[in-house]
């Protein structure tokens, strides 16, 4: 009887006995037994229950049994078992959307001593976001990279960097014979420059092959990672055609001095061990209305960040008036990065 | 009640036959358990540290581990060689060598499903698979069918076995009903393990060398030849040091076998290289350095020459009526057409897969000590599991192990 009621998805509520039109009278609300058994819950969320009770219990007798630990580490722990069990973020209602913002904020309290400020904004109405990039502004300057790094606290130790220049010999566009990985001063002489990140495509086979959909595409087109449900098989980064993701091979480190403690669920908030991240086209910034880090801090102007479906945004004014070329069309991924030139 | 009682005692009687031996029997074993414990200290770096301690990286995201769980589906698949013939076919010679095959299978499959967890970056939450409690992204991911039928295949191949197993074990015959209708989806999911494992790799258009309609036949075609070719090893085996009796029929039944299945794969492998060769395209740019190298970068150069070697020699050599017909000089092709296939299967086809990358980098990659280890503790795991297995059903196959109601009860 209590397993059924547990795992049964949808219990009826808990009758009311009297009507009663004072707030804080008593007598409309549950007593405890009713509030625990009759709540509505899925297999998820039994099991977490369950098991949490199973291990509150353990825990407990340890921690009773203990004279180091104090209610500090103790709530380090049940946090971090919430977090483990906790929804795909897509799954998530509004409420449990605040109530793991709130529990990953605790934490990074509890572990620093600092705050952050995690948001869970989501796609703005009739905007679909697109991006061009101008080869004949591009120097090679690489300040869209670090303006990335810093922006989306990306790991120190292994240099993860979302955007690649690649540096081209004049006469030829081909990735093969081109450097993206140069320690000389630029321009080169004879050289032209090109940048690629995530495409944000429109049909972006990444979100195909991911088997815990833990990967999709937003509204406004931004593909997402949920760093929390990825288990981390690498099959994405398999099937991206354009090198836009990249893995945590080893738990991801950024001095505390230097983390972004303006972040996004979805966005730039701290990684960790074994998952995928990728460019969001700084979600964090970008539905606020910002362009991303990469546009803003480019020297030269060559990058172009803007709401596709309006048709005043410079982006569209680029696609009407340039000569925009896309790269492997012929895969059908529709990217949403166009380049041009002047 | 009474079928639980021969449930337990069975389990039981299965745990004595599997824990005793000679003492040959318990080196094996010992030497099995040590090279696990050493893979799972191994392991334990690994999840300390992450898969940095691996060799891969951005550039080359899969390697060891995931060359071997393709390799060894293939293994798992060849059961159905020896399912096929005996229960659809009701080829009596069959009949002593198919509980191997299924035991085969099970070891293959269940290391195989080890190699995909130890290659995940977040094994504690691999729950996110189990449909129900996670989110499975089916139909559409190529992953998720792939665990729908591994473990569709693990299932089948532990239970028919199980049963027949049981039955035997109390003096009685299976009876078909029961378990023919899981034969015979046995035999289609066989197919389906493998041709789903190809598309795994052949539904990626960002990777040219593995996005071939070829993929899936030669797949099936390597397994054919590398699965009964162990089986054959497994066989001679039996048939040398034990007395227990295996047709030289079934054996020359299986050769027959993998030296077609061989035939089929070079055929195609001709046809592979032809393909990339005759008119090379930036496409076949994964094969040249997998062949001849890119840029001075060529570590998988010797490997694969080895594996094609390998793999003709064998084949000629199967194809040879006097080699195939003499069991020592069998057992020697059989040992190098598997080896050949590892190779070629293996790193062979998944490395080259990611070299060059998008933008044309190349990168080169060696497995680390810890990616060996845990592998080679992988490998004495499957051999582990098959030793038992085969322990046990030769024992009730054979007789000596039988329900005995009373024999501990006084």
């Amino acid at each position: 009887m209590f397993l059924k009621k547990l795992f049964s998805k949808k219990s009826t509520p808990a009758p009311q006995q009297q009507t009663c039109k004072a707030e804080s009278c008593s007598c409309t609300q549950q007593n405890g037994y009713e509030a625990t058994m009759q709540k509505s819950m899925d297999r998820r969320t039994a099991f977490r229950q369950l098991t949490t009770g199973l291990l509150a219990g353990a825990g407990l007798l340890q921690t009773a049994c203990s004279i180091t630990a104090d209610s500090e580490s103790r709530e380090k722990a049940q946090l971090k078992w919430e977090e483990f069990f906790k929804k795909n973020y897509r799954l998530m209602t509004d409420e449990e959307k605040q109530q793991t913002v709130d529990r990953l904020t605790r934490m990074y309290e509890l572990r620093t001593g600092k705050h952050i400020n995690m948001d869970t904004k989501g796609p703005v109405q009739s905007v679909l976001y697109g991006y061009a990039f101008n080869i004949s502004k591009c120097r090679g300057y690489m300040d869209c990279v670090n303006a990335c790094v810093q922006e989306n606290n990306q790991d120190r130790d292994t240099q993860m960097q979302y955007i690649r220049i690649h540096e081209h010999k004049n006469g030829q566009i081909n990735f093969e014979q081109a450097e993206d990985d140069f320690f000389h001063e630029v321009p080169a002489t004879g050289h032209f420059y090109m940048g690629t990140q995530c495409y944000h495509c429109e049909n972006p086979p990444c979100v195909d092959v991911c088997p815990v959909k833990a990967t999709w595409k937003e509204e406004d087109g931004i593909v997402v990672v949920d760093y929390d449900w990825c288990i981390g098989c690498r099959y994405c980064m398999a099937a991206c055609p354009y090198d836009g993701r990249r893995f945590n091979w080893k738990e991801p480190h950024v001095p505390e001095e230097e983390v972004n403690k303006d972040q996004h669920y979805l966005g730039n908030r701290l990684r960790k061990q074994g998952v995928m991240e990728k460019c969001t086209f700084c979600i964090q910034r970008t539905r606020k209305g910002k362009n991303p880090a990469c546009v803003e801090a480019c020297p030269t102007g060559a990058r172009i960040f803007g709401n596709l479906l309006d048709p005043n945004s410079q982006i569209r004014w680029v696609l009407a008036n340039k000569k925009v070329f896309r790269l492997k069309e012929d895969l059908g991924t529709e990217p949403k990065f166009w380049y041009f030139m002047d | 009640m009474k079928n639980l009682k021969i449930f337990f005692r069975f389990v039981r009687d299965s745990l004595d036959v599997a824990t005793q031996g000679t003492r040959a029997y318990h080196v094996w074993m010992a030497v099995l358990t040590f090279l696990m414990l050493l893979a799972a200290f191994a392991y334990a770096v690994q999840i300390e540290n992450g898969l940095i301690v691996t060799g891969m990286s951005d550039r080359i995201s899969w390697g060891l581990y995931i060359s071997n769980f393709t390799f060894l589906v293939g293994v798992a698949a060849a059961a159905v060689m020896l399912v096929l013939p005996t229960y659809v076919l009701k080829d009596v010679d069959f009949k002593q060598a198919v509980l191997v095959g299924e035991g085969l299978a099970v070891a293959a499959l269940l290391m195989c499903l080890a190699f995909v967890v130890v290659d995940l970056g977040g094994p504690a939450r691999a729950w996110h698979l189990i449909p129900g409690l996670g989110l499975f992204n089916w139909p559409s991911s190529m992953l998720a069918w792939d665990v729908i039928v591994l473990n569709g295949y693990l299932f089948l191949n532990i239970t028919i076995p199980l049963y027949i197993l049981i039955r035997h074990y109390q003096g009685k015959e299976p009876i078909d009903k029961v378990y023919i209708p899981g034969v015979f989806i046995s035999v289609f999911w066989a197919v389906g393990i493998h041709m789903v494992t190809a598309f795994l790799y052949a539904g990626l258009p960002a990777r040219p060398f593995w996005n071939s309609s070829l993929l899936g036949p030669r797949f099936l075609a390597s397994a054919f030849a590398a699965g009964p070719a162990l089986i054959i090893l497994i066989l001679i085996y039996i048939r040398k040091f034990s007395s227990f009796p295996i047709g030289e029929t079934v054996v020359r039944k299986l050769a027959l076998v993998a030296t077609v299945a061989a035939q089929v794969n070079i055929i195609m492998l001709i046809s592979e290289l032809f393909k990339e060769f005759y008119a090379p395209t930036h496409h076949s740019q994964s094969a040249f350095y997998l062949f001849f190298g890119l840029e001075g970068h060529d570590s998988l150069v010797p490997w694969i020459w080895t594996a094609i070697s390998l793999n003709l020699l064998a084949t000629t050599m199967l194809t040879l009526h006097f080699v195939r017909n003499n069991f020592k000089t069998l057992a020697l092709a059989c040992a190098l057409l598997f080896l050949g296939i590892w190779i070629e299967k293996g790193m062979g086809l998944i490395i080259p897969g990611f070299v060059p990358g998008p933008w044309g980098e190349i990168a080169e990659y060696t497995p680390s000590w810890v990616e060996i280890a845990v592998t080679i503790g992988i490998w004495a795991m499957g051999a582990f599991i098959f030793t038992a297995l085969v322990k046990v059903a030769l024992a009730i196959e054979s007789g000596t192990l039988r329900y005995q109601p009373n024999k501990h009860t006084a």
